[in-house]
Formats: structure tokens, sequence, C-alpha cells
């Protein structure tokens, strides 16, 4: 019986030990995972796709690229695709230092990156989002100038009656600095003025823009327009023109931009085909319209990294 | 069955798997507080961030840079806030904390310890997030009707869902203080001639003393460390706040928003890795004073 005692927790002892040992060793080599597949992927191309793709960046249209993200694994059953939303900036730089293979952003490698970190980057352009400006319902006014938005969002406008609406302080609601939605409606609306001016409350997501005009009277914001909820608030027009994707198309309405999805220009063959897939009719066709983005195709117009529109 | 080892060589075998724990815990503790340290120090060292600017400048914008080339890192206003919301969520607790550890200590022990704890137990299981939300939906909502300010943002929504949250810990800490207090205590001071009340509040609480202290402490730990739900309600402007009601920012919240916009290795990175530096170094603090009280409390018992 002691023996028997004595032996179980000698068993017991070493197994710990093992299990403490294996599990550091799993830790060790977490790193390298991706990559062996990766290689192990790009040998077995032959007959069909698999490896892993990864990406990180913009969450802005993270819900479009998980929504192709499924209907890609489905077909291609040897692939996987995951990653996370954690802001443009972010995942410029993990694609550029190869940490994940695709970075989505909002705005143009260029404006994050050095010159020779984007010599090395493929771009991809796979939607185009339209953003607008949204006031509370209690507010009258319906359309507001490029140069009012800028005194409203500089601190310069406080009071909607400079703006024709009732004699009550203007409360700005933004978005926190790293926003992509923040990042476009400012170029729109400033230009490459610097902006020193944070408003009554810098909100983390869209959701959370959403709850706060529902509950907020004279308040304003911007949202893209998959955000716009008539019930909780008011989109309203910018120069006169209805925040409407028939609007942005031709560059009547201002305030757009076109989401990014970049890759290594060694990337492997899973990411390349998840690239090419986003690119084709099934995401471009249905998926993009489905998420409230403008398809690329139905854009008659191009923008630059300066920003500078011209036509296609 | 393996075959059984000498007992000797059992007995290296245990050492071994024990010690290498013990060097593991020890090496990830230093490796850790080296690499903030490196990094946090790199924003003063390497970059130029006046340590002075730091602590006393009250202008925070990693957006833009002022004449010298740097951005405004003026982290005042972030650490005022943080100290406000903990020392405002400690006034709402305490109070509470201390009362029913009390009643479920002295007044209704069999109630106390059956139904009171696991109770309070259950409640610090829950998520940091879900106290977030139902401070975004509920606490606002209620500073907006009751105080009519606009946004209904700021450090007195934060406290008041950082106080909720703090409350078992400091509930189960004082509980368990008031329990270790001999019953001899409470005798001898009933024999005296002390009502309940006396003998409550002159012998138990003052003899408890050390571990409530340890309550406080370790309920301002976790507000001043906590994140994700006062990022929520607390409005996120980094500016210093005029009102218990104006949007602020603290270390915490200005840390985990600005962690993502960056590119490592930016003058920006490194000054939030000193503000990360800052927090850690506040509680090595906060750990040394409870350090200071258990011994002074251990030399009071004799």
């Amino acid at each position: 019986m002691l023996d028997q005692a004595y032996s179980r927790r000698q068993f017991l002892g070493l197994a710990g030990g093992l299990a403490s040992i294996v599990g550091l060793g799993l830790v060790g080599c977490g790193g390298s995972n991706a990559a062996d597949t990766a290689a192990e992927g790009s040998a077995a191309a032959a007959e069909s796709v698999s490896g892993e793709v990864t990406y990180d960046g913009a969450s802005s249209f993270q819900a479009l690229v998980e929504a192709a993200a499924e209907k890609f694994m489905d077909a291609n059953p040897d692939v996987s695709v995951s990653g996370s939303g954690n802001g443009s900036g972010k995942g410029l730089t993990a694609v550029a230092a190869g940490t994940v293979t695709i970075g989505n952003s909002d705005v143009f490698a260029e404006t994050k990156l050095e010159a020779d970190q984007v010599k090395n980057l493929v771009d991809h352009e796979v939607a185009v989002v339209g953003m607008g400006p949204v006031v509370s319902k209690n507010v009258k006014v319906d359309d507001l100038s490029l140069e009012q938005l800028k005194g409203i969002f500089s601190g310069q406008i406080t009071n909607w009656k400079e703006v024709g609406g009732d004699d009550a302080k203007i409360v700005v609601l933004n978005r926190k600095a790293g926003s992509g939605t923040r990042a476009t409606f400012e170029a729109a609306v400033f230009g490459d003025e610097a902006v020193d001016f944070k408003g009554d409350a810098e909100l983390d997501k869209s959701g959370d823009v959403q709850t706060q005009m529902g509950s907020t009277d004279n308040a304003i914001s911007y949202l893209d327009f998959s955000h716009f909820d008539d019930s909780k608030f008011n989109a309203i027009k910018v120069e006169g023109v209805e925040p409407k994707s028939a609007n942005v198309t031709d560059d009547s309405f201002k305030i757009w931009a076109t989401e990014h999805m970049y890759c290594s220009k060694d990337a492997d063959e899973a990411t390349t085909a998840f690239l090419e897939f986003m690119l084709s009719d099934d995401v471009q066709g249905k998926l993009v319209e489905e998420q409230g983005f403008i398809p690329v195709s139905a854009m008659k117009v191009v923008k630059d990294a300066s920003g500078k529109v011209s036509a296609k | 069955m393996a075959k059984q080892l000498p007992k000797r060589d059992l007995e290296n075998v245990g050492l071994g798997v024990t010690g290498a724990c013990v060097a593991l815990v020890t090496f990830v503790v230093a490796a850790l507080i080296f690499m903030v340290a490196q990094k946090g120090l790199s924003a003063f060292v390497k970059d130029g961030v006046s340590v002075v600017e730091f602590f006393t400048g009250t202008k925070w914008d990693l957006a833009n840079t002022a004449e010298s080339g740097l951005p405004y890192t003026g982290a005042l206003p972030l650490i005022v806030t943080s100290f406000a919301v903990m020392v405002l969520s400690m006034l709402i607790a305490l109070p509470i904390a201390i009362g029913s550890a009390i009643f479920a200590v002295e007044i209704q022990p069999k109630f106390g310890s059956k139904v009171f704890q696991p109770l309070i137990e259950l409640l610090t299981g829950i998520p940091s997030v879900v106290f977030g939300l139902i401070g975004f939906h509920v606490v606002v909502g209620l500073m907006k009707s009751v105080f009519h300010v606009s946004t209904g943002l700021g450090i007195l929504p934060g406290a008041i869902v950082l106080a909720v949250m703090i409350l078992p810990t400091m509930t189960t800490l004082s509980v368990d203080g008031l329990r270790a207090v001999p019953d001899s205590y409470r005798q001898g001071s009933l024999a005296l001639g002390y009502t309940r009340w006396q003998t409550i509040w002159h012998v138990v609480l003052k003899s408890a003393m050390p571990s409530l202290m340890t309550a406080v402490i370790l309920g301002m730990t976790r507000a001043f460390g906590e994140t994700l739900a006062v990022r929520m309600v607390i409005g996120g402007i980094e500016a210093m706040p005029t009102s218990l009601l104006s949007p602020a920012s603290t270390i915490t919240t200005t840390l985990t928003t600005s962690m993502a916009v960056y590119a490592e290795g930016s003058a920006q990175d490194d000054v939030l890795w000193a503000l990360g530096l800052l927090l850690m170094g506040m509680s090595l603090i906060f750990i040394l004073i409870i350090h200071l009280i258990g011994r002074k409390g251990a030399k009071a018992r004799g």
C-alpha cells in the first residue's frame, strides 16, 4: 500500500514536470508555427490552397473582411483566416514588419509608414465608404457647409444659432484619435490643417456614438453610412448634398474613404488567393453592398494618397 | 507503474521541479519590470521628453507636435483624473463595505456566512466589461437626467462604476478581517460592561484596523488600474477636469486607446510606455504600503 502511494506521488511529480516542460516548449515555438504552415502551404499549392492568413488593422470594415473570410474558408477548408481590428496604424506597421500577412487600413500606407516600407507593400482597394455628419433629433439644422463643419469641429462655432438652429450649445462628440472614421472626416473637412479641439467626448467605437447620439440633445458627431439610424438621430446634408452612396460615386458628397488591404510583395499563396477573392464578384457584387459599403467598381472617381480626386 | 526512484533522487526531482517554478516566476517578473522600465525611460533618455513637463504639464496631445518636434506630453491631467476617480470610488465603497461587514460578522453571522458571503463572491467574478456596459447604458443616463448635463460622461460616473466593482473585494477582506478578531476580545469587552455598539466600535474595528487598511489599499489598487469599465464612461478627453461631470481620461484609458495608434519606437509610443511605468510604480508603492501595514499590525499584536 505504502509502495503504491509512493509511486503514485512519483508519477504525479514526473507528469507535472513533463507537462510544464511541454507547455514551455509550446510557448517557445508558437512564433514559428505560422511560418511552418505557410511554407507547407505553398509546397502543397499544386492541388489546393492551404495555409494561414492573418490580418490586423482598421475596425471600420473588419465586419466585411470577416464575412468574406467565412465564405472563403467554406470554399477552401484548408485555409484559416483570422485577425483583429486594432486600428489602421497598427495594421500597417504589422504588415510592414511581417507579423501579419494582411494589413487593413482606412488610409493610404504612405500617410503612416516610411517610403522604404511602403515600397514592399501591395495595395488592394476593396471598398469605398461614405461618412457624414449626424445630429440629435431635436436639432433643426439639416444642411451644413464644409466651412460650418470646420467651425464646429474646431471649436469656433459653439452655438446652434450660428448655423441657423436654436439657441443652444453644440455638444461635439468626437471619435478617438486613430479612428479611421475620424481621420477620413478630418481629412475631408480640414485638409492638411492640424486640429487642436477635442470636443465634449471622444468615443471608442461607432456603436458608442450611436448610443450617445440617441440619448443626447443638441449633439453633433459623424458616422459611416452603414451606422446611420434614423430612429435615433438625423443624418444631415453637406453642401446641400444628401449622404447617399450614389452621391459618393461621383464625389458630389465629399466625405468618403477607400478601404485598403495591404500585403507584402512576396505574400504566400493563401494570402494572395484570399485577396483575389476579396476583389472577385462574389464579394464585390454582393457582400460589399450588404455590409453598407460601396464597391470600387461603382466609383466614377478615384482618390490618391494625397487626397486628390480625379475622374477614372 | 514506473520503477521506483531511490528516495534521495526523488527529493532532488521535487527540488528541481519546484525550484524551476520559482525561477521561472522570478525571471518573468524581472523581465517584465526591465522591459517596461527600459521602454518607459527611453521616452526621457532617447526622445528627450522632459521629466518635469511629464509630471507637471497640463497639455496632453500626441497627435500634434510642439515647436520642439515632440508631442505634448503633460500627463498631469491623467494623473489627477486617475487619483480623483480612485479616491472618490473609495469614499463611496468604503462605508458600504465596512457597514455590511459589521452586519455579516457581528450582527447576523449565520446570514453573513450562508447567504451574504457567497453573494459577494459572485460579484467578484463578473468581468469588468459588464460593469462598463451597465455604466454606459444606466449610470450615464442617470447622470444626464439627475444633473441635466449634456453627455453625462466624466469622473463621477467612472467613480460610481468603480465603487461597485471594488465593493466585493473590499467587503470580503473586511469580513475576513473582522472574523479574525479573537472572540476573547469581544467577551472581555462585554464583561467590562461595554454595549454591543461600543464593543464593535472600540474593540473589534480597532483591532481589525490593519486588515481594514489592507482592504482599502487593495481596493485602491484595483480602482487605479481598472481600465475597460472606466474607459466606457469617462469621456476620453485628455484635459484637466474642471468638474466631476466634465469628460476626462485616466492614465489607463489613455494608454489603451492610444496604444494602437502609434508605431513602435516612435516618441509617442515611448511616452505611452512611460505611462505604463508610472502605473507599475504606483502599484509597487501600494503593495509596499500593504506590507508595512502588515508588519505594523503584527508588531501591535505582539
